[in-house]
């Protein structure tokens, strides 16, 4: 079974922004509302293969998208 | 029917903007980021996209601050009522549209210290008053881009150096400019850059932004409304991150798609190309108008300091009645009156009465340009 990451952001403008570097970096990502277990937030979060977590942080980290939290679902 | 109102909104629409319209509606409708399903985020995502192509459009590194709003006038409120506080000095010029005067002057009445540089008669802005007038307590300096009644431009990369110097922030009134001159934030050193979509940038009404610069501290700036922005929803205070603290409640999103599609047409085709079309026009109206009797062409004579709108009076004729027979008996649509600007006509020495104003657009003919020329010629006789 594939294991899943999931990052909140502050915006969504942060998680459209996130979703599009993800993309064009090869990453397989999904916009998905926020798990309520994680946050109360109304809006999406993005969910990405964990395997894939160094690379995920490292094109964030790059392009200096905020980012609320990384959790492990 | 020839349209020569561009400057008030520019008319035709490009058949994109219109599909994109169209488009969102019935393939993206859902509430932007709000609900996370698919229509949801497919919404959230042309947002986005609209957002990045903006800043690079007006040279800026981070799409978040780039700010939709309903249209240039609501930029420039969320800056003015946002930034500023009793006490503070702002330095304007002679020749601002009342979207920047109405509020500045509301201001004033709660102790905003308002000095005004007077402009020459042909629009002109005098440097050497202008940096006598921005000193070390001057907080904002506010300018129209391009004047909306004479067409002059206002040297905006200059003040930006005097206010920086000074110690200020620049905001501009690019309602006139955004899409009809290019703009670019960075080499301008523009802070704030109000714009409206449905002129030069071929939206529709109802849609603009607020472009801030990548340099600007925002904690300074207060949000114009407060309200749910689809994040951070635990808090029932407004978050500080943008551009949420400064985009309350849903957005005008067939606004944000037209206005896209506006930009992407205007890249396609080349803004340099439209703005050597409208200049030609612009000359063309001039020469024409400049040599009937009896008639006064104002603002600037250099070209290249001048966006497509040619303001006139007659000797013989009031403005209302040539707008009256250019419409009835031409069809030939224009704006006469004051333009919403007040001081700028008392600085050109035509308030009261106003003048007759031809803004020539990206769908206007050399054609309908001879026709005018003639049309005028015609009432001015009668």
């Amino acid at each position: 079974m594939t294991e899943y990451g999931v990052i909140l952001f502050y915006t969504t403008s942060s998680a459209m922004r996130a979703e599009k570097l993800l993309v064009a970096e090869g990453c397989s990502v999904k916009l998905i509302p926020v798990p309520r277990h994680l946050s109360s937030d109304c809006g999406v979060a993005l969910r990405f293969n964990w395997q894939q977590q160094e690379k995920v942080k490292s094109v964030l980290d790059q392009a200096q998208v905020e980012v609320d939290a990384i959790h492990q679902l | 029917m020839i349209y020569l109102d561009n400057a008030a909104t520019s008319w035709p629409k490009p058949p994109e903007v219109l599909k994109a319209m169209v488009d969102v509606l019935q393939h993206a409708g859902g509430n932007p980021g709000r609900s996370g399903h698919r229509l949801s985020i497919e919404a959230a995502r042309v947002i986005y996209n609209a957002r990045e192509d903006i800043a690079r459009f007006f040279n800026i590194g981070d799409p978040s601050r780039v700010i939709f709003t309903s249209n240039a006038t609501h930029a420039i409120n969320l800056v003015l009522q946002g930034l500023l506080k009793p006490g503070d000095r702002v330095v304007t010029s002679s020749i601002e549209h009342n979207a920047v005067m109405r509020p500045l002057r509301s201001l004033e009445k709660q102790g905003l210290i308002l000095h005004t540089v007077p402009c020459a008669p042909d629009g002109m802005l005098d440097m050497r008053s202008i940096a006598a007038a921005i000193d070390s307590h001057t907080r904002l300096v506010v300018l129209i881009h391009a004047s909306n009644v004479m067409g002059t431009m206002l040297p905006v990369a200059e003040v930006a150096h005097l206010a920086h110097h000074a110690g200020a922030l620049l905001l501009v009134d690019a309602a006139q400019t955004a899409g009809a001159v290019p703009i670019d934030m960075k080499a301008g050193r523009i802070d704030f850059l109000a714009f409206t979509g449905h002129k030069g940038l071929q939206g529709p009404p109802g849609i603009g932004g607020l472009v801030i610069g990548d340099h600007v501290d925002t904690s300074q700036v207060e949000p114009l409304m407060r309200g749910g922005t689809g994040s951070q929803s635990e808090l029932e205070l407004q978050p500080e991150s943008l551009p949420d603290k400064f985009e309350s409640g849903t957005p005008n999103i067939a606004g944000i798609a037209g206005l896209h599609a506006g930009i992407r047409w205007l890249m396609d085709r080349g803004i340099h190309i439209i703005r050597e079309h409208e200049l030609e026009l612009t000359r063309n109206l001039i020469n024409g108008l400049s040599s009937m009797p009896g008639i006064k062409v104002y603002g600037t004579s250099d070209l290249e300091r001048r966006t497509a709108i040619i303001s006139f009076t007659a000797n013989n004729k009031e403005v209302s009645e040539i707008g009256l027979k250019l419409d009835d008996d031409y069809g030939i649509l224009v704006r006469v009156g004051l333009h919403c600007a007040p001081a700028a006509h008392r600085t050109i020495g035509t308030f009261p009465g106003g003048t007759v104003r031809l803004a020539p657009g990206a769908f206007t003919t050399m054609d309908d340009v001879n026709k005018t020329i003639w049309a005028i010629e015609q009432i001015i006789a009668s």
